[in-house]
């Protein structure tokens, strides 16, 4: 059964001439441990469709299920202790708490959630060394250059018991470098049966994921196959010579 | 690529057999171009004769020959390594002529075309990260390889994210009466 599913989900913004359709009857359905990577230019709704997917948005029509529950039938507190411990959600803008160190900033929702604190700092550290910031775990938010803010806000995201991450360009100021070790940290956690849906609009980290969806105007228009086998493309080096090196 | 180099920059560490090479090769590129034996006997035996390698027992049947680099062979793969590849002529991209050709054909829209080629290489990069995933921790030249790849495929698909909001855009605007845009036009005064 999935994870989270989309059912014909559509979002509209405003009213007559001003009218936005963000979302026009998307369906989405992600596995527990599966991938999805959501590609698409700017403005064709890949934030609208993740913050309805984490039930921070509504939406104006369909449906949307995490675990095989509808989002509808909760309430305010079942809706807010949802995104506190099972959905890690990492914003387009990183969203980390100014007053708050690194680490601290990641262990929250843990402590939140009734980690003990000792435990939820080795565990914040264990992430933030993951993705190189170990040494930079006891500074604020306003220390940390956009890329190291934006790797502590993706361990905050996948740090504890998520069953569902959901990254909105997650390495939109990352070099590629880092930008594959958010890509790796995400995938191991889906190795755990994590479902991860990965907003972006960069080929390179889209073809991380195990399957790339492709929205445009607010519509789902296409989306990746089974990726051909290696061998079909490793083939002997013929007829590929230089001709300039003499052969 | 130039195997001609490659064979030059193994031996660079000491004298080798062909088969030796062959399989050097193979490692250094990541197993990801294979290489058949009879190539790199053929090309040592040019090696040979432009004086860039040495056999140890000339005119015998060479896979049973060990071959060593030359002085002159140093240097020539010193050049080879510091001249930079010939990039400044655009080469004839067979994906530019397709979209080109989509956008004169009636009927046909542009954007699905674009679509069809952005998957196939969203795919083709999928496989490449898988590889990657699997192994690239252990093996510097085979990630190397794998990066350079997925380096190439991902300019080509962002050539086609350009060229779709390119159209996007002219199909908004109005079109200028010769129908030819004006950077060609002045390029074509230029020459
Ligand atoms: N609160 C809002 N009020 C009005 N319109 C909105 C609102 N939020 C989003 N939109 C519109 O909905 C459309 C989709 O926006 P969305 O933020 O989902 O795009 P996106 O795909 O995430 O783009 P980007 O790649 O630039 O982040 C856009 O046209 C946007 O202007
Ligand atoms: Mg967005």
């Amino acid at each position: 059964m999935s994870f989270l599913e989309l059912r014909n989900v559509s979002r509209s913004f405003g009213v007559g001439e001003a009218k936005v359709d963000a979302l026009r009857g998307v369906d989405l359905s992600v596995e527990p441990g599966g991938f999805v990577a959501v590609m698409g230019p700017s403005g064709s709704g890949k934030s609208t469709l993740l913050t309805i997917a984490g039930s921070l948005e509504e939406p104006t029509r369909g449906e949307v299920l995490i675990d095989g529950v509808s989002l509808s039938r909760l309430s305010r507190n079942e809706k807010a202790r949802l995104r506190r411990r099972t959905i890690g959600y990492v914003f387009q803008d990183f969203n980390l708490l100014a007053g708050l160190t690194a680490v601290e900033n990641v262990c929250l929702p843990l402590e939140l959630d009734g980690v003990s604190a000792k435990r939820a700092r080795a565990i914040g550290m264990d992430a933030l060394e993951e993705l190189g910031l170990a040494d930079r775990s006891n500074h604020y938010p306003d220390q940390l250059s956009g890329g190291e803010r934006q790797r502590v806000s993706i361990a905050r995201a996948v740090v504890g018991e998520r069953r569902l991450v959901l990254a909105d360009e997650p390495s939109g100021a990352l070099d590629s470098v880092n930008g594959e070790a958010v890509m790796r940290m995400i995938l191991s956690a889906c190795k755990t049966g994590v479902a991860a849906v990965v907003v972006t609009h960069d080929a390179h980290l889209a073809s991380w994921a195990d399957r790339v969806v492709f929205l445009r105007d607010g519509c789902v228009v296409d989306q990746t196959t089974a990726p051909p086998s290696p061998e079909s493309f490793l083939q002997p080096l013929s007829g590929l010579e230089d001709p300039s090196s003499g052969l | 690529m130039s195997i001609r180099h490659a064979i030059l920059a193994l031996l660079s560490t000491g004298p080798k057999y062909g088969l030796q090479l062959k399989q050097e090769f193979e490692a250094t590129t990541g197993d990801v171009w294979p290489l058949n034996v009879g190539q790199v006997y053929t090309t040592l035996q040019r090696l040979e004769r432009d004086g860039l390698v040495e056999s140890d027992d000339p005119g015998s049947d060479s896979a049973h020959n060990s071959f060593l680099v030359t002085p002159s062979g140093e240097a020539e793969l010193s050049r080879w390594l510091n001249t930079p590849p010939d990039l400044a002529a655009p080469p004839r991209d067979e994906l530019v002529i397709k979209v080109l050709c989509a956008l004169k054909v009636p009927g046909v829209d542009v954007t699905t075309v674009i679509q069809v080629h952005r998957r196939y290489l969203v795919e083709l990069m999928q496989q490449w990260t898988r590889l990657k995933e699997d192994e690239a921790d252990f093996d510097l030249s085979f990630a190397l390889v794998v990066d350079a790849e997925l380096f190439r495929l991902d300019s080509v698909a962002r050539w086609l994210d350009a060229a779709e909001s390119r159209l996007r855009r002219s199909s908004m605007e109005p079109r200028n009466e010769s129908g030819a845009p004006l950077l060609r036009r002045r390029l074509v005064r230029w020459r």
